[in-house]
């Protein structure tokens, strides 16, 4: 007996479909991120107990603290929480529109096209982040523009487009391990870690440009394309039928998402299987059919912190950059993902 | 110009694809209120031509005229109100129950801030009752056998409460016992409910059972057009799908029923089956 579903009615205006699950995923994922963020902040080479950190956010604790925790950390927590809903939401609509869950951003080669973007305007160019960030953003979409140029024969259709993503992915790694032997060598150190995917040096600036990009996209995809990316779940023609402009949904749907990943890159370098992890986990914590948007944001973000949190602590007196731990948590799970598909014997 | 009594029609189309021209110059007015059924042999056009009708494919020529105007220039919304299709090709997203899939027909009435009103609610139940899957409406529809999804997908065309309904071959992949179901629901709906449908089926009998208006197509062309009981004779048959029959009345129904000539009668007329011996035996 599923569950009831719930729904608020305001006069014949106003109806809203709650469904309990996807809720207290949302919900719950969402209160994680912020104790995780909480921890994070509390995090590094002079620790803050959970009740100094909260006593500081609201305005109270040492000066000590308050430079610490505004200065460098909360904008570093804070770009991990943007970060990581960002990637998520990003691959919740790519994986959506593929009908393939490889179908992610980040194995498809638009996060090391950010990646390549930004490096780039640093090592060749020169600028400050709004540069960097312009940087990405082209970088992401003329990775789009190369990728859709390849893979297109009368629609993108799943294994041509992922074939030719994790090619033009190869290859842009290759671009970006060029680039590198063309920087300073003090750059180059830096810029290493960077393309690990680290939020070191995430400092209000990143912060800020990352807060108005999502201000911007993330409700043009939850409530400009939710709906219609819940039609194209049924195939184009069902979507047609249903009145979807399936072209323009599917165009702005694609842009806000390579959007959402080059601006993400752009803060904390091309971190990997975030956008490839967080909606699954979204979905099998739902159990919902669909995008599952707004879950997956919140998972994502809690996934990304969560992992920062880890790869400060793990070994003692080193902090890793977050894309190590991202990387071995999502290789993790894909060879969860193939054991349990030769379990079901599907391969 | 527009034929009264239509409110759906085809007029000087020239449907391709790609480089493959499928029709020129087709015209075609679906009579309003009727069951309309497309028959043809393999690659006549009548699934080409029935895409273009739903407005999934864009004419190269001419235009298709929803209400006297073309279907290309009005609001999808709009239109999504008045023309259903049941594809071939719709997919049900994973692990989808009966009432989640049939509660998505009612997207053209519906925003982002009106999600889930009364009559939608009511809409749903009607169409889940009308259709016979009330009782499957918690069960995962990939559990369902294919008559049954057939019929949540025709559950979920009625909850989006379009007069005018296009099914594309509706009865592909089903049992006997299971086509004729989905054909009788369809019957019922034109009769009840008033609507008019426009199907396409491959099977010429149940086409000529069902329908209260048949098209004939080969080659991208209208062969003919009308009621079965006048356009259905052996000629016709031979013409259309290069079939030696005789055409006798149901003794079910009394409409026409096509009875292919008997093997030896048709080699007759032609090349040996096997090189070499006689083609009479």
């Amino acid at each position: 007996m599923t569950p009831p579903v719930r729904v608020i009615r305001v006069g014949g205006l106003l109806s809203l479909r709650l469904r309990p699950r996807p809720l207290l995923v949302g919900t719950g994922s969402a209160l994680l991120a912020l104790a995780m963020a909480v921890l994070s902040i509390g995090t590094g080479d002079f620790p803050i107990g959970p009740a100094d950190v909260l006593r500081t956010l609201a305005g109270g604790g040492s000066s000590a603290d308050t430079f610490i925790v505004d200065q460098i950390r909360l904008p570093r927590v804070l770009t991990a929480l943007l970060v990581g809903g960002a990637l998520a939401l990003a691959g919740a609509v790519f994986q959506s529109l593929v009908r393939n869950p490889l179908g992610s951003p980040d194995m498809l080669g638009f996060t090391q096209g950010a990646a390549a973007g930004a490096l780039v305007v640093i090592i060749v160019i020169g600028g400050g982040s709004a540069a960097v960030a312009g940087g990405a953003t082209v970088g992401g979409l003329a990775t789009g523009a190369l990728i859709h140029a390849l893979a297109w024969r009368k629609g993108l259709h799943g294994s041509r487009l992922i074939l030719v993503g994790v090619g033009v992915a190869a290859f842009l790694s290759g671009i970006n391990g060029y680039l590198l032997t063309r920087a300073r060598l003090q750059d180059a150190q830096s810029a290493v870690l960077w393309l690990t995917g680290s939020l070191d040096g995430a400092g209000w600036g990143v912060a800020a440009l990352l807060s108005a990009a999502m201000a911007v996209l993330v409700p043009v995809l939850l409530i400009g394309c939710g709906r219609g990316l819940r039609a194209l779940d049924m195939g184009e023609d069902a979507a047609t039928s249903l009145g979807v402009r399936v072209g323009r949904q599917r165009l702005a749907l694609l842009v806000s998402a390579v959007l959402l990943t080059s601006v993400a890159a752009a803060a904390a370098g091309p971190v990997s299987f975030v956008a490839l992890t967080a909606p699954q986990l979204a979905r099998r914590l739902t159990r919902a059919p669909g995008p599952n948007l707004l879950p997956s944001l919140c998972t994502g973000a809690a996934l990304l912190v969560g992992a920062d949190w880890l790869a400060q602590r793990l070994i003692a007196d080193n902090p890793l950059p977050v894309g190590v731990v991202t990387g071995v948590l999502g290789g993790g799970y894909l060879v969860g993902l193939l054991a349990a598909e030769r379990r079901a014997g599907r391969i | 110009m527009t034929q009264t009594g239509t409110r759906l029609q085809g007029s000087d189309l020239t449907l391709a694809y790609e480089r493959r021209t499928i029709a020129e110059g087709l015209t075609v007015a679906v009579p309003d209120r009727s069951f309309t059924v497309v028959v043809g042999p393999n690659a006549c056009g009548k699934s080409t031509l029935l895409r273009a009708l739903a407005r999934m494919l864009k004419p190269r020529e001419g235009s298709v005229l929803l209400d006297g105007q073309d279907i290309a220039g009005l609001p999808a919304k709009q239109v999504a109100r008045t023309l259903g299709l049941l594809a071939q090709s719709s997919v049900a997203p994973d692990g989808i129950t009966v009432a989640d899939l049939v509660a998505r027909g009612r997207h053209p009435h519906q925003t982002f801030l009106r999600q889930w009103s009364v009559l939608d609610e009511r809409v749903v139940a009607e169409s889940m009752a009308a259709t016979g899957v009330a009782d499957l409406a918690d069960r995962p529809v990939d559990e369902l056998s294919g008559g049954q999804r057939q019929r949540v997908w025709i559950a979920m065309a009625l909850a989006q409460q379009t007069p005018l309904l296009l099914l594309d071959e509706p009865t592909t992949y089903l049992d006997l016992a299971h086509q004729i179901e989905v054909l009788d629901l369809c019957a019922q709906l034109h009769e009840e409910q008033g609507r008019t449908l426009v199907a396409v089926l491959h099977d010429l009998n149940h086409a000529a059972r069902y329908a209260t208006h048949l098209i004939a197509m080969r080659d991208g062309r209208v062969v003919a057009s009308g009621p079965p009981g006048r356009i259905v004779t052996a000629e016709l048959v031979e013409e259309v799908f290069r079939l030696p029959c005789r055409v006798i009345d149901d003794p079910e129904t009394g409409t026409p029923l096509v009875v292919p000539a008997a093997r030896r009668r048709r080699r007759g007329r032609g090349r040996p089956l096997i090189p070499g011996t006689d083609p009479v035996m």
